[in-house]
């Protein structure tokens, strides 16, 4: 019998069926008017079907291997909470690293859900419109298995319950929101640069997979299943943002200059963001798998610079922060670490000295610089603290205005000088932690002088909690800081001695014995 | 020459996966890490359908890797048959 059967489509030719054939061009508005935002950051694009995923990625492929992650997922989730898996992590200081975890990432990958939904409207060819529609599905869904993956833990475990509110409040959560605000705010290349680049490609390589193997070394399934399989996204995530690049730089020569700023720009303050992650690594993890340090040099030194010169022959040059962030790995996480402990009663989780082998260890990890520079404060703050007199600085930090860190990094060529810069604006002095930052809002200083800095608005009366009266000739900021920022009082104060620390103890020992 | 990378959730699938890359990529190294692998190739990574499904036993489609993957470095492309991942420099 002559029966003609058709054949199965490759992946090719369902690809192109999707992004090509299921797009058109706009007859009763001009496409200038229906896609407004693709001009205005100077880009010039000529042809949007040179731009192509990858992966190749399908709808119908998408949803099916999509659900199969978060089966496995929740079924991982419920087994580690049925066998109360909270107990079977390191020790209760590891607790500590999911309550900055929480307060800092999630709502970022809200704000990512968000801004990939903004920038796929924007995009007029169908390629990157479906991977940024796929993309922004996946933020929802890492902000939504973030948070019930650390649910469990809120149960037992203090100074969990109140991230949303914090994350636009709290002094140490504003950089990674002023991050995504500087993103979202910015054009669709410019933000497909800064996450699909710098957040993606550098960021969460360091968070997602050195931290994360890290946080199954230390007995937390549930934190490995869910940075897995949100990782498990981001290599999708940071062939797009590659991808990005490419197409942007092949459109037009005129583009690369544009572009270069894109990447010197945000590879900086990607970097910055990444002192608080690292130091999640270094002093969080009660078991450690590599130092931070390591972890930068595989993922951003190495994989980096793989990238750049790759792009090399595009005239992309490796950003212009680069040496000093090779010279800052030995330094940055330390330096967190002592602007967090420092605050015993400002933050939602506890911090601690490290114990005498941890000690050794960071002194090995980091030879260059820790027993020189900082293990002397550490251990004399150890004194202090057994002693009766832990270590408690009451005063208001100062924060970058351009990535909103606390001003506490050293001058690029002298460890023992702290490094502060600034710009006068319209007659306004604003307070820099680096040059390079320093560059960024020089180059759009209207944008940055819109950042909420908690320390600076505390001061002006603007954080207090509802019924407060900020104009009353009595008035103290600080008194109302705890308050306005929902802070629970058993998450204040040094680790030892916590609820948090003394519960753990007594419901391991349950776990063990009759 | 700089290492095209990929690493995966350590499971049943990805050991297969990871012994058809070393059959594929004589100059693969592999590094295990708690719950992670992780293999490195210089200058080109190519995982084949035909090998892995011959080391799992079963028919595999290659974009199930997006179940196991953790990360990637280098240029990809994908079709029905390879999965290559590539630095041009």
């Amino acid at each position: 019998m002559d029966m003609k059967v058709a054949k199965k489509l490759g992946l090719k030719e369902r690809y192109t069926l999707l992004t090509r054939d299921l797009a058109w061009e706009t007859t009763y508005q001009p496409m200038d008017k229906v896609f407004p935002q693709t001009t205005y950051e100077g880009i010039k694009i000529h042809d949007w079907n040179k731009w192509e995923d990858p992966f190749r990625l399908t709808m119908d492929a998408y949803w099916k291997y999509q659900s199969e992650k978060e089966r496995k997922l929740y079924a991982i989730l419920d087994a580690f909470n049925q066998n109360n898996g909270h107990l079977s992590v390191t020790d209760a200081r590891y607790v500590n690293v999911l309550k900055l975890f929480l307060g800092s990432t999630p709502p970022l990958e809200l704000m990512a859900a968000l801004g990939f939904s903004m920038v796929g409207r924007q995009m007029v060819g169908a390629g990157p419109r479906v991977a940024c529609l796929m993309q922004s599905v996946d933020e929802y869904r890492h902000f939504q298995t973030q948070i019930h993956s650390i649910s469990n833990y809120n149960k037992y475990y203090s100074g969990l319950s109140e991230f949303a509110h914090q994350q636009s409040r709290m002094w140490y959560l504003s950089d990674g929101k002023s991050f995504f605000d500087d993103a979202i705010t910015a054009g669709p290349f410019e933000f497909m640069v800064a996450i699909g680049f710098a957040f993606e490609y550098v960021l969460t390589n360091i968070l997602f997979v050195p931290f994360i193997s890290g946080a199954a070394y230390n007995g937390d399934m549930a934190a490995m299943t869910v940075g897995f399989s949100a990782q498990s996204d981001e290599a999708r995530h940071m062939t797009l943002g590659l991808e990005c690049i490419k197409f942007m730089l092949e459109q037009d020569p005129a583009n690369l200059p544009i572009i270069q700023r894109w990447i010197d720009k945000w590879t900086w303050r990607g970097t910055r963001k990444l002192a608080s992650v690292g130091m999640m690594m270094d002093y969080m993890l009660p078991k450690r798998v590599m130092s931070f340090k390591e972890a930068w040099e595989i993922y951003f030194e190495q994989n980096g610079t793989a990238l750049f010169n790759d792009l090399a022959r595009y005239g992309i040059k490796v950003p212009k922060c680069f040496a000093q962030t090779v010279a800052e790995k030995e330094h940055v996480t330390h330096q967190s670490w002592i602007g967090f402990y420092m605050k015993p009663n400002a933050m939602s989780f506890h911090t601690w000295i490290p114990g005498k082998e941890e000690l050794d260890w960071l002194s090995e990890k980091y030879p260059n610089t820790f027993d020189k520079y900082y293990r002397p404060t550490l251990e004399y703050w150890d004194k202090m603290e057994k002693a009766g007199k832990r270590f408690n600085n009451l005063t208001q930090p100062m924060n970058c205005q351009c990535c909103l860190n606390t001003v506490k990094y050293n001058e690029p060529d002298d460890p023992m000088s702290t490094c502060f810069r600034e710009s006068v604006y319209q007659g306004e002095k604003f307070h820099f932690c680096s040059d390079h930052c320093k560059e960024i809002f020089d180059f759009e200083p209207e944008k940055y002088i819109q950042a909420f800095i908690s320390s600076n608005q505390a001061l002006q009366g603007n954080c207090v909690p509802e019924g407060v009266d900020a104009s009353a000739p009595e008035f103290n900021p600080a008194e109302h800081m705890v308050d306005y920022w929902r802070l629970d009082p058993a998450v204040q104060g040094d680790f030892n001695g916590s609820q948090d620390q003394k519960n753990f103890a007594a419901w391991r020992d349950q776990a063990t014995k009759n | 020459m700089s290492n095209a990378f990929i690493a995966f959730q350590k499971c049943e699938e990805t050991r297969c996966i990871v012994e058809a890359i070393t059959d594929d990529n004589p100059n693969a190294v592999v590094n295990d890490q708690p719950a992670m692998v992780k293999v490195d190739v210089p200058g080109r990574l190519v995982i084949k359908r035909a090998t892995v499904e011959e080391k799992m036993g079963r028919p595999f489609d290659l974009q199930e890797l997006q179940l196991y993957l953790i990360t990637i470095s280098g240029h990809l492309d994908e079709t029905d048959d390879e999965f290559t991942l590539r630095w041009n420099s």
